[in-house]
Order: structure tokens, then C-alpha cells, then sequence
């Protein structure tokens, strides 16, 4: 318990900016995360616990299409085009077989899957951690803003990510395709029923899920060391902020993930034991006074 | 009543079998194999207690499992607690947590719960890490757990410890059959099939199913406990999420709809690690492909097969004596 530091960072401009920025670097990659998530609950009604397996092979994928290319760009949009073709593979494989069977059966699948992806990731890049380091791309002089120092990468994180969730907002609320999956999120047999291939946009879902884990992943790389558990950690967090957003609200899981990372970022400063704790204290708050989450709609 | 006098009855000749061994100087890999079955197969039997009577899928069971051994090695560690105290202390405090955390993840639905208790797992998990100067941190309990004499028995003795815990284990699955087989585990059963009805017939669903979570939080204690008097020690890993994912794979394995099923499960596992062990270092793949051999291929688990084909090959027995008789009373009639 340090809350005096706390107040002292408080104070002065530049440990907020740092501070500030560092929690939204936290946020913007649980927001990538928890929107996959929210976003496949919402259509499919099945939590892929698995989500966070699709974070750690992008990161890996980008690691070693950068080792290959070079660029920055390309690797991290090959990892998240990759993690969303085994996203869809994923789904039509294995998942759609447990559609109607009970939560057990969905449980089990996933948990294999993690364990599978777990060892594949041990045999093909190695148990020990690996980092890619900070591509040239973004070699540059770090951004001085009110006495704070913010490395350009974290800006082009936070842009990038924020852009990502603007496009998926659009397409969901604002296309043909984002009606159809809003439709077959409230009456799948119905929308099938109409004559659409309701199946196909199930897959696409999950693919377009999968996807935003891998640029997730894409995006870390560079700042995190690569290990073959990275995955589940931050697959926790997504869950309470789907949770405090709310299934199924993409609106939710952007606030809830700034809640959480900036949480997670002063709280590092003044109550380093605790900052898991007040997570969850703030979770179990939203359960109790508004148990369908900020944003969320009907709770189920 | 008289099913009850057979539960006894079978639970005493179990309890017989189990202390043969020793008797029959099994080697000790033998004798420590059945031991960490025993431990395990608590957990997996209480966790069944909510996944196969209650319909509360937990993926957060570990946590009590891992509770109960923490609670229990630190209180004989600091030295001022006999066994029997130190064992009481602990399912309390398990209790107490499972009835913070049950409460507030039993009234939400299925997924929910799934998740949100391996968020607490998690929470619980990274608390035992964090704590170093408390928990010892990813190092675990060390220095081993004292064991003083109590009442006579002496568990730092390897055929006492024995001994010990096979009763301890006997006891608590005969708590868990008389569980299931009292109306209150019909109750359960109830919630499991049909919520609703159930509170409609003015079932108080929320405090039955809060209290099944405490009572096999309780008996998963219990597993956690007997596995730190036998490894000495209490390791972070007890309440890691790949703990309860195995935990279900137990039961997947047994069958969920057969009494004793997590316990077949528990066995087979168990062999199936130690088999995959001395082939290979990558025994989570091979569990994984097996799993979903198991899931996508079979749907259910082989004793749950098992027990429905002989299910309905005593249903055909039976429909086909009625069609017998029915043909009878006709001719009957006719003649």
C-alpha cells in the first residue's frame, strides 16, 4: 500500500500522461480481446475460452512473419488475417459441434484447445520467451506532452486499436452484413429461415472474432515478451471486462477496457498487492448493482 | 432406508478394501498411486456434486482444492493448531470463501458461472503468488508440515497416514452419497432439470444452490488437505485453472451420471498421465487430442455410454416381457 505515491503521481502532469498512456496501452489491448469475445457471445452464445490462445498465436504469427519480412505492417496484418482463417477452421471444426450441447461440452472443447495450442507453441517456437524488440518502424524520438514521454509506438497502438473498434462499430451497426449478424444474434433459425446462410455468417463471426485476438497479439509483440502462457492471463481480464461492459456491447467492453487499464496502471503505483483485487472488487460491484454490465442490454 | 443400510454397508467393505493393501504389502508406487487418487478424486467427486446433480458447471473448483491444502499446511505450520484443529480451520475457511464467492456467482446463468468462477480461481491463484512472505509465492509451503501426534496416531508413519486418509475419504464420499440421496439432493436434481418449477413448487433455488456450492467447496477442502499431509507441502499449482480443467476431464472421463463416475475418471486419468509420461514431455497435447476425441466423437463420457446402452437394453427387457404379457391377455380375451 503506497497511496502516498499515488497522490504524489497525482500531481504532477508528467506521471499522469506517462501513467495515463500505459493504462490505455492496457486497455486498447483488452478492448481488442474482450470485443472478440463480447462479439461471439453475443451471436453464438458460446464463450471461447480458447480466446486467448488466438491472442498468443498472433503474437507468435507476427514474431515470425516480422523474422521473414521485416516489416512491421505486413506482419502484424498476416498475423491477424492468419489467427482469423484458424478462427473460422476453429469454428467449423470443432466449436459448431457443440453449438446445441450443454456448457460442459463447449467448456471442454475449448480447454483442449488450449492445452493443444499451449504445447504446439512449445515445439514450434520453444518454451523460452521470445521478444521481438521494438520494430525500426517506430524508432523514433519519443513524443514529449506536458512534461510526460510517450515512445511513438504506444501512440500508433492506441490510434490502430481505437481504429479497429470504430470499423468494427461501423460494420456491425451500419452494414448489410452487421444487420444480418444483429438479426441471427437474437433469432438464428429465423434469419436462416428468411434464406440466408446463417451458418456462413456464424463462421464469419468467429473468424472476424479471431481476428481482432490476433492483431491484439500483433500489437503486444513488440512490447511484451513472448511466452507460451501469455494467453490465458489476459484472457481473465477480458472476461471481467466483458463482464463490467456488459455480453455483448462493443461500446461496453471499449469503456470497461479503459476502466480496467487505467486501474491496472496507477493502481501498479499505489496499491501494486491489491490492483487484481480491485478488478474484481469492481466486477463483483457491477454484478451485484447491475448484473447485465454498464452497456449491457437484457440480462440473461 | 434399507438402500441407505447398503450405501453403509458398500462404503465399510470400500473402506476394508482400501486398508488391505497395505496389508498385502503392495509396493509403495502402488500405495502412493491409490493416495493421490484419493486426494483427486475428491475434488473431481465434489465438483460433480455441482456439474452432474446441479447444472452448475464451476471452472474454478481448484480454488477450494488449493484453499483447504493452504489453510491447513499454515495452520500446522505456525505451530498452534493439533491436526483435528488444523483440519476443522481449514474447511471453515474454504466454506466461508466458497460462501463469499458463491454468492455472488450462483445467481447468474450457466456461462456466467462457468466463467466468472475461474475469474475468482484466477484472483485466488495470483493472491498465492503475490503473497510471498505468506504463501511462499511460486515456491509453495516449504519446509515441509509438521505432523504431531494426536489421540495416539502418529501420521509422520507412511501406513498411518494411510490409514488416515483412506477413512477420511471413505467418509466424505458416504457424506456425498447421502447428499444425493436425500431430498435434498433430489432437489438438486430438480434445479439441474427445470429451474423454474422448481421455484414455483417454493424452492428457494439461490440458497440450495449456495449451498451445495459451500458443501462440495467443503469436500474439495477435505482432497486439497489429505494431498498436503501426503506431499508435505502446499504448491500454487493445487489452484491453478489446469487443476479444475482436469478436474472436469475427470469426470467427462467417468461419466457424470454414475455415483462413483468422477472416481473411474480420476483412475484413468491418472494412468493415462503417468502412461503418456514415460513416452513423452508433451502429455497436455495428447490429453487435448484425446479430449476432443472424447467430446467430438462419443459426445458423453464412455461410462455414461455405458450405463445408458445398459439403461436401455433394460428398458427393451422390460417393454418386451410387457408386450409378452400384453399378447397374453389378448389371446387371453380372444379365446
Amino acid at each position: 500500500m503506497d497511496l502516498d505515491a499515488l497522490l504524489r503521481c497525482v500531481g504532477t502532469t508528467s506521471c499522469v500522461v506517462t501513467q495515463l498512456t500505459s493504462g490505455m496501452i492496457i486497455g486498447m489491448l483488452l478492448f481488442l480481446i474482450a470485443s472478440g469475445v463480447t462479439l461471439i457471445f453475443g451471436v453464438l452464445n458460446v464463450i471461447n475460452f480458447a480466446h486467448g490462445s488466438l491472442y498468443m498465436i498472433g503474437a507468435y504469427a507476427a514474431w515470425t512473419f516480422y523474422q521473414l519480412t521485416g516489416s512491421y505492417f505486413v506482419s502484424a496484418l498476416g498475423a491477424a488475417v492468419a489467427v482469423g482463417v484458424l478462427g473460422v477452421l476453429f469454428e467449423r471444426v470443432l466449436m459448431s459441434k457443440v453449438y446445441g450441447s450443454n456448457v460442459l461440452m463447449q467448456l471442454l472443447v475449448c480447454y483442449a484447445v488450449v492445452l493443444i495450442s499451449d504445447d504446439l507453441i512449445k515445439i514450434i517456437w520453444g518454451p523460452v520467451p521470445l521478444s521481438m524488440g521494438m520494430p525500426p518502424e517506430f524508432r523514433l524520438p519519443p513524443v514529449r506532452f506536458m512534461g510526460g514521454v510517450i515512445p511513438p509506438f504506444y501512440i500508433f497502438m492506441i490510434l490502430a486499436a481505437m481504429a479497429i473498434g470504430l470499423l468494427l462499430w461501423l460494420v456491425i451497426g451500419r452494414t448489410r452484413f452487421g444487420s444480418i449478424v444483429r438479426a441471427a444474434a437474437i433469432n438464428g433459425p429465423m434469419v436462416s429461415a428468411l434464406g440466408i446462410r446463417v451458418n456462413l455468417y456464424y463462421a464469419a463471426v468467429f473468424g472476424i472474432g479471431s481476428a481482432l485476438a490476433g492483431a491484439a497479439g500483433a500489437l503486444a509483440a513488440p512490447v511484451r515478451s513472448l511466452t507460451p502462457g501469455m494467453g490465458f492471463s489476459i484472457l481473465i481480464e477480458s472476461f471481467i471486462v466483458t463482464v463490467i461492459g456488459g455480453m455483448g456491447s462493443i461500446v461496453g467492453a471499449f469503456a470497461a477496457s479503459i476502466i480496467i487499464g487505467l486501474t491496472r496502471s496507477f493502481g501498479s503505483i499505489g496499491f501494486p498487492l491489491f490492483v487484481d483485487g480491485v478488478m474484481f472488487l469492481i466486477m463483483a460491484l457491477v454484478l451485484i448493482f447491475k448484473p447485465s454490465g454498464l452497456f449491457g442490454r437484457a440480462h440473461r | 432406508m434399507t438402500s441407505r443400510w447398503r450405501d453403509l454397508g458398500l462404503a465399510g467393505l470400500g473402506l476394508v478394501l482400501l486398508l488391505l493393501v497395505p496389508v498385502f504389502g503392495a509396493p509403495p508406487a502402488i500405495r502412493d498411486f491409490i493416495m493421490f487418487g484419493m486426494a483427486y478424486g475428491l475434488l473431481a467427486m465434489s465438483l460433480n456434486l455441482l456439474i452432474g446433480y446441479t447444472g452448475l458447471v464451476s471452472f474454478g473448483h481448484a480454488m477450494f482444492f488449493a484453499a483447504g491444502a493452504y489453510a491447513f499446511g499454515l495452520a500446522m505450520q505456525s505451530g498452534k493448531f493439533s491436526i483435528p484443529g488444523a483440519f476443522v480451520l481449514a474447511i471453515g475457511f474454504t466454506a466461508l470463501m466458497a460462501l463469499i464467492v458463491g454468492a455472488i456467482c450462483v445467481r447468474l446463468n450457466e456461462i456466467y458461472f462457468a466463467f466468472l468462477t475461474l475469474a475468482f480461481q484466477m484472483l485466488f491463484y495470483n493472491i498465492i503468488l503475490g503473497w510471498v512472505s505468506f504463501t511462499g509465492g511460486d515456491q509453495g509451503l516449504m519446509g515441509g508440515i509438521p505432523r504431531p501426534k494426536f489421540l495416539g496416531i502418529d501420521l509422520a508413519d507412511r501406513t498411518q497416514l494411510y490409514v488416515f486418509c483412506s477413512v477420511a475419504f471413505v467418509v466424505c464420499i458416504a457424506i456425498l452419497r447421502q447428499i444425493v440421496t436425500s431430498p435434498f439432493g433430489y432437489t438438486l436434481r430438480m434445479i439441474r432439470d427445470n429451474q423454474e418449477r422448481a421455484a414455483f413448487l417454493g424452492i428457494n433455488v439461490i440458497m440450495v444452490k449456495l449451498a451445495c456450492f459451500v458443501m462440495s467447496a467443503c469436500i474439495a477442502a477435505v482432497g486439497g488437505i489429505l494431498l498436503t499431509l501426503f506431499v508435505s507441502g502446499a504448491y500454487p499449482n493445487f489452484g491453478f485453472w489446469t487443476t479444475s480443467g482436469e478436474a472436469i476431464f475427470m469426470i467427462l472421463l467417468g461419466g457424470s451420471n454414475v455415483f462413483l463416475g468422477p472416481l473411474v475418471g480420476t483412475v484413468i486419468l491418472r494412468l493415462l498421465n503417468d502412461i503418456t509420461v514415460t513416452y513423452t514431455s508433451h502429455t497436455e497435447l495428447v490429453l487435448g487430442i484425446v479430449i476432443l476425441i472424447l467430446v467430438l466423437g462419443l459426445r458423453k463420457g464412455p461410462l455414461d455410454l455405458l450405463a445408458e446402452r445398459w439403461e436401455n437394453r433394460r428398458q427393451a427387457k422390460a417393454q418386451a416381457v410387457r408386450d409378452a404379457a400384453d399378447k397374453d391377455a389378448q389371446t387371453g380375451r380372444d379365446a
